[in-house]
């Protein structure tokens, strides 16, 4: 009976709670959300340019406040008396709390990982609004919810979950959790016996659940299934990719999350979130391509896995080094010293400047050369650090002017540059990529900071990067080698270069 | 399943695949027009963005029908406003350190 009532003020509001006719009080909250939605792609142009995008950032979550307020007027809430009202207050001050402290004590170097988290809340948000809707109608209201509804509550289910453990996973392996999972480390490729086939039966088994699930009326325990199946994938899906290929992962589960939502608007017949949705959606998208273009990899080789083999740490200390040429050690007082004789430096920094939180002492070097009069910029590889755009935000905390870093498109400069100063990279200026095709980097667009009259590389050891990959760049005739921490080498060189 | 096809409002349908396609065209558009200095902030702040499934968890858990959907949409809505608060407050501690010369 109370079902009943409930289902008829549900589907037809006619609770006209605010005194407004309930039809024009949908129509309110609709164009609020339309508002709101307009707000979203705002923000998303604003960020087209450093100078506005702070704006465009206030300006999308003012849409997201508005949204948050106008469902509060939404006929279903309204029914809901004080005990819904109280439950979702509740759920946005948790939420909200946990949110604004992780949000407000993250560091720089920790971005990777909190993006990643936020996509993993994302998709158990999707997962868990999918599932929800499908028990209030097919359970609460008893109503045979249409087939669009199943197949978008489906969706939302596999996309919700599979980002949810997949992200989880993508954080362990980058907070480097010392944990070894079947043996392998953690943060680098872990596969179980059998990995592939695992997989396969999984997503088999998921796609029957699926089709069952669209072709049943009611059927609650297939949704459990799927959910719990979908977030078992979702750990195969990301354990066996290595810490390397990350920004990669990272990217496309943002991509994930996005759809995720989107999935939940063709069931809730929301047009804010499929905008919402699709715009994270393709923001996704793109990143994840331009990620794999900028390896010369295709999205299906990065998804295959088994690539970073060593640990995340730059420079691997099981790594054994097997070349065999020469290399020309410096202190840091005698690189300062050709550092002051040079006119142009352009500075290469990886994901090294971020373990060794040198972004300050590397901001430092800038200020002391331009006293000097030298030149400085900065080259930054789309995949350097863990996720697109790190370097770039470490760089921005140190007050760098962002207007000093540049892409590839800077590889021309390199034959007029007195000094390649490279802290932390490693792949990045490997120059087998351009021409030993036996290399698992072969292709990958590079730096040619070979090219520059020297080659500071600033690194702790000698042995090979995250993929295990030998440098020839180590032993090349104008290459030296400046070993040591990045931050105290940094400074060392400051300290030096104010002397000098 | 051929009578529940009688369930399907199609002509909803197709408004939201509408809506959906061209909300792809205009983030495509718009996105590849970020630099990629801001690449990181776009990711934190499409995830805020993405945060938006708190309209649908709201409703879940407001509507207050049953426990259980209570439940989910409790933790659907913890969820997704640490989404959409941390997202926007990490994106805007990040572009505050974007400066010019």
């Amino acid at each position: 009976m109370l079902d009943a009532i409930l289902a008829q003020a549900a589907s037809h509001p006619t609770s006209a709670a605010a005194g407004l006719p309930s039809e024009l009080q949908t129509f309110v909250v609709n164009l609020v959300y339309l508002i709101a939605a307009a707000c979203f792609i705002f923000g998303l142009k604003f960020l087209a340019s450093p100078k506005k995008a702070r704006r465009g950032n206030t300006i999308a979550s003012c849409g997201m406040a508005m949204a948050v307020i106008a469902t509060f007027f939404d006929a279903r809430i309204m029914a809901g008396g004080a005990k819904g009202l109280t439950t979702a207050l509740l759920g946005l001050i948790v939420g909200g709390g946990i949110g604004s402290f992780v949000a407000l004590r993250v560091s720089m170097r920790g971005m990777p990982q909190m993006v990643s988290l936020l996509n993993g809340f994302g998709g158990l948000a999707a997962g868990m609004v999918g599932f929800g809707e499908y028990l209030r109608e097919t359970f609460v209201l008893a109503h045979v919810p249409g087939v669009d509804v199943r197949i978008s509550v489906a969706m939302s289910l596999v996309i919700g979950m599979i980002t949810f453990t997949g992200s989880l996973v993508a954080w362990a392996k980058l907070e480097e959790l010392k944990v070894k999972v079947a043996g392998m480390p953690l943060s680098g490729v872990v596969m179980f016996p059998a990995h592939r086939i695992m997989s396969l039966v999984a997503g088999a088994l998921i796609l029957v659940l699926v089709l069952s699930l669209i072709g049943s009326e009611k059927a609650a325990l297939l949704a459990v299934l799927i959910l719990v199946i979908a977030a078992g994938y979702g750990l195969l899906f990301v354990l066996p990719i290595g810490g390397a290929d990350m920004p990669v992962v990272i990217a496309l589960l943002n991509s994930f999350s996005g759809l995720g939502a989107a999935a939940t608007g063709f069931v809730l017949h929301n047009n804010a979130l499929i905008i919402g949705g699709s715009l994270v959606g393709a923001a996704g998208l793109i990143l994840t391509l331009i990620m794999c273009s900028a390896m010369n990899r295709s999205l299906l080789n990065v998804l295959a896995g088994g690539f970073g083999t060593a640990s995340a740490d730059a420079g691997g200390a099981t790594a054994t080094t097997t070349h065999t040429g020469t290399v020309r050690k410096m202190d840091a007082e005698e690189a300062a010293i050709v550092i002051d004789a040079s006119q142009n430096v352009i500075i290469i920094p990886g994901y090294g400047m971020a373990v060794a939180q040198a972004q300050h002492a590397v901001a430092e070097l800038m200020g002391v050369l331009q006293k000097k009069g030298i030149n400085v910029k900065f080259a930054v590889h789309p995949v350097a650090g863990r996720m697109p755009g790190h370097m770039n935000v470490l760089l921005a905390e140190a007050n760098v002017p962002y207007e000093l870093l540049a892409d590839l498109e800077i590889n021309p400069e390199f034959s007029q540059c007195d000094v390649a100063l490279v802290i932390g990279a490693n792949d990045v200026v490997n120059p087998a990529a351009r021409h030993d095709k036996a290399s698992p980097i072969y292709g990958m667009p590079i730096f040619d900071c070979d090219k520059a009259r020297t080659v500071m590389v600033c690194k702790r050891s000698l042995n090979p990067g995250f993929a295990g990959i030998e440098n020839e760049l180590f032993y090349l005739p104008n290459t030296v080698m400046v070993l040591g921490d990045a931050k105290a080498v940094v400074a060392a060189i400051c300290k030096a270069l104010k002397e000098a | 399943m051929i009578a529940s096809v009688g369930l399907v409002d199609l002509n909803q349908v197709l408004s939201h695949i509408i809506v959906f396609v061209l909300a792809m065209f205009i983030g495509f558009e718009v996105i590849t027009k970020v630099p990629a200095t801001l690449h990181t902030p776009l990711m934190s702040g499409s995830n805020a963005i993405d945060g938006i499934k708190v309209v649908g968890a709201l409703i879940i858990a407001g509507s207050a029908e049953h426990w259980l959907t209570m439940v989910i949409g409790f933790v659907a809505v913890v969820a997704a406003s640490i989404n959409f608060v941390g997202g926007f407050l990490v994106t805007d501690r990040m572009l505050r350190m974007f400066k010019a010369r």
